[in-house]
């Protein structure tokens, strides 16, 4: 990177670390801490929709609903994550690509699975073998979100459910009083009081999403974990510029402040979120967050 | 959700059009990255060693346009077959069980020697501790032995457990091996007899590929006949390795 970095074998010191924290290899490293991050950021979101879908069908009045609701709540949160990420992942790879042959290929006359092997035509690849490798990295990446948006949804929608029906009944029955129709009721009351039930339980969910990011290695996206070990592992000198030995305790180490740092500064913005969303309301949360949430009756305090 | 994968698909579909109309076939190569002198990663982060550059130069002798993929090893053929590369270029022997799920070029590596290498002499390779990497052939071997096996999911940590004390001895690949032995100053050295494993390294393809089977057999062969895959072998491995006829 620096042109001081030509010949390290004449460095030492300071000026070899430096040289050796910014070679390629330690750039993608980096790197790979932005694709976690962003992994995160859009995870989250998307996971919390997939939880609000799922609470919304589960107390759904019409039964199929109500049974697709709870059927995925059930079945999602009972198989083991790391099963789901790698079967499932394959088999949706393996179903947008049917889906896409199936459209594309009609005149295909040999079998899609011959043998071991799952064959469908070029055009039907996902992505298509002839495109450039960041376009097959940006597929991982969706496949990736999108696994982790259900197992997660699953978890939250379990969340919001109990949170939706801790809601006092007195405040529903107050709505309904006022001729509120069942949506309406919903939509301006349930939901907006829902949030201080829902806040403890979503928040422990995001600390296990910050700490299932390592699973994305499974799914083929190079994170932080993979780097850490291929970065600390020995290097002897006729592969390298930059010969150690077994580094890997440090690379870790260091994964391991960066997790501890990112689940703290979690908490303190949790905490705030928390203190907003109580405001005002009748709820132990309110007055003191190291309380109990959901035993409070409704009333005065 | 629906729009998030509609876009993605929009988008690889859009950048893989334009790709596709510039080059013919597009082969993607799967490798580990973690195996010198085999293949690794370099500082830059580039895949590079023997097997990049042999398999740059098969694909311009079959005028092929070729891209690299690291993979896991443990998932290295699963993700063969299922699509995700056309080949594994990873110093993978030839053995009859490999041959049941994928099919094998003629090997572009000779039947190489595999070898213990243990802190000390005095290790009792018959009814000690060894590591290997797990799945590979070394594995299978340590496990017909009667030694206890430590299996390990990159080479690196089965080296590591012996320096550490976990294992008495790794058994692996004496190319890969010796590079270790030699950077470690008298820690590390090779202890028994040197057994030989498996048919060579050939390049895995799907079953189903037999037409890019034959086009990189040919372009093997034609570097065999030439004696560029023995210049290479000797730039790797050294002047002592064992070259083709």
């Amino acid at each position: 990177m620096f042109a001081s970095c030509a010949d390290p074998e004449t460095l030492s010191g300071l000026s070899w670390l430096i040289c050796y924290l910014t070679t390629g290899k330690h750039i993608a490293f980096y790197w790979a801490f932005g694709t976690v991050l962003l992994l995160l950021a859009v995870t989250a979101p998307v996971a919390l929709a997939f939880g609000f879908g799922g609470a919304m069908a589960a107390r759904s009045r019409v039964a199929p609903l109500s049974w697709l609701g709870k059927g995925y709540i059930a079945i999602v949160r009972g198989v083991p994550d790391i099963a789901f990420f790698l079967f499932f992942v394959i088999a949706l790879d393996q179903g947008i690509e049917w889906l896409r042959h199936k459209a594309k290929c009609p005149d295909w006359d040999q079998p899609i699975r011959q043998g071991n092997d799952f064959i469908v035509c070029a055009e039907a690849k996902m992505p298509l073998s002839s495109s450039a490798q960041w376009v097959h990295e940006v597929y991982g990446f969706w496949l990736a979100v999108f696994t982790f948006a259900l197992v997660f949804g699953a978890f939250a929608a379990n969340v919001l459910y109990g949170a939706m029906r801790a809601v006092p009944r007195a405040q529903t029955e107050t709505a309904e009083a006022y001729g509120m129709s069942r949506a309406q009721v919903f939509r301006r009351v349930i939901v907006p009081q829902m949030w201080v039930y829902a806040l403890p339980g979503l928040s422990n969910l995001w600390m296990v999403l910050i700490k299932a990011s390592p699973l994305l290695f499974l799914l083929g996206v190079e994170d932080i974990v993979y780097w850490a070990r291929e970065l600390g592992s020995t290097k002897t000198p006729q592969f390298t510029a930059y010969p150690h030995g077994d580094w890997r305790m440090w690379y870790f180490l260091f994964l391991l402040v960066f997790y501890l740092g990112f689940t703290r500064i979690s908490e303190i913005v949790l905490d705030r979120i928390m203190q907003r969303l109580t405001h005002g309301q009748a709820t132990l949360g309110s007055h003191k967050r190291t309380g109990p949430i959901g035993m409070n009756k409704a009333g005065p305090p | 959700m629906k729009t998030l994968i509609l876009t993605t698909a929009a988008l690889a579909l859009t950048a893989g059009a334009a790709l596709a109309e510039s080059h013919s076939q597009t082969v993607r190569l799967g490798t580990e990255g973690a195996y010198p002198p085999y293949n690794f990663l370099n500082d830059a982060g580039e895949v590079d060693g023997f097997e990049r550059e042999v398999g740059d130069e098969l694909c311009k002798r079959a005028e092929l346009t070729c891209e690299w993929v690291t993979n896991d090893w443990d998932s290295i053929i699963p993700n063969l077959v299922s699509g995700n590369y056309d080949t594994i270029i990873a110093g993978m022997s030839i053995t009859d069980e490999r041959d049941e799920v994928i099919d094998f070029t003629q090997n572009y590596f000779p039947p190489a020697a595999s070898a213990y290498v243990a802190p000390s002499e005095d290790v009792d390779l018959m009814s000690g501790v060894v590591s290997a990497q797990a799945t590979t052939i070394q594995a299978g071997h340590v496990a017909d032995s009667g030694a206890a096996l430590l299996e390990f999911a990159t080479p690196d940590e089965a080296v590591a457990a012996v320096r550490n004390g976990e294992a008495d001895a790794v058994f692996a690949d004496k190319d890969f091996l010796a590079p270790i032995v030699d950077a470690s100053g008298g820690e590390l050295m090779f202890v028994g007899e040197d057994v030989a494993l498996g048919d060579g390294i050939g390049v895995g393809l799907r079953e189903s590929d037999g037409e890019l089977r034959e086009t990189l057999d040919a372009a093997i062969q034609s570097m065999k006949d030439d004696g560029s895959l023995n210049e290479l072998l000797v730039k790797w491995f050294g002047e002592e390795t064992q070259t083709f006829e």
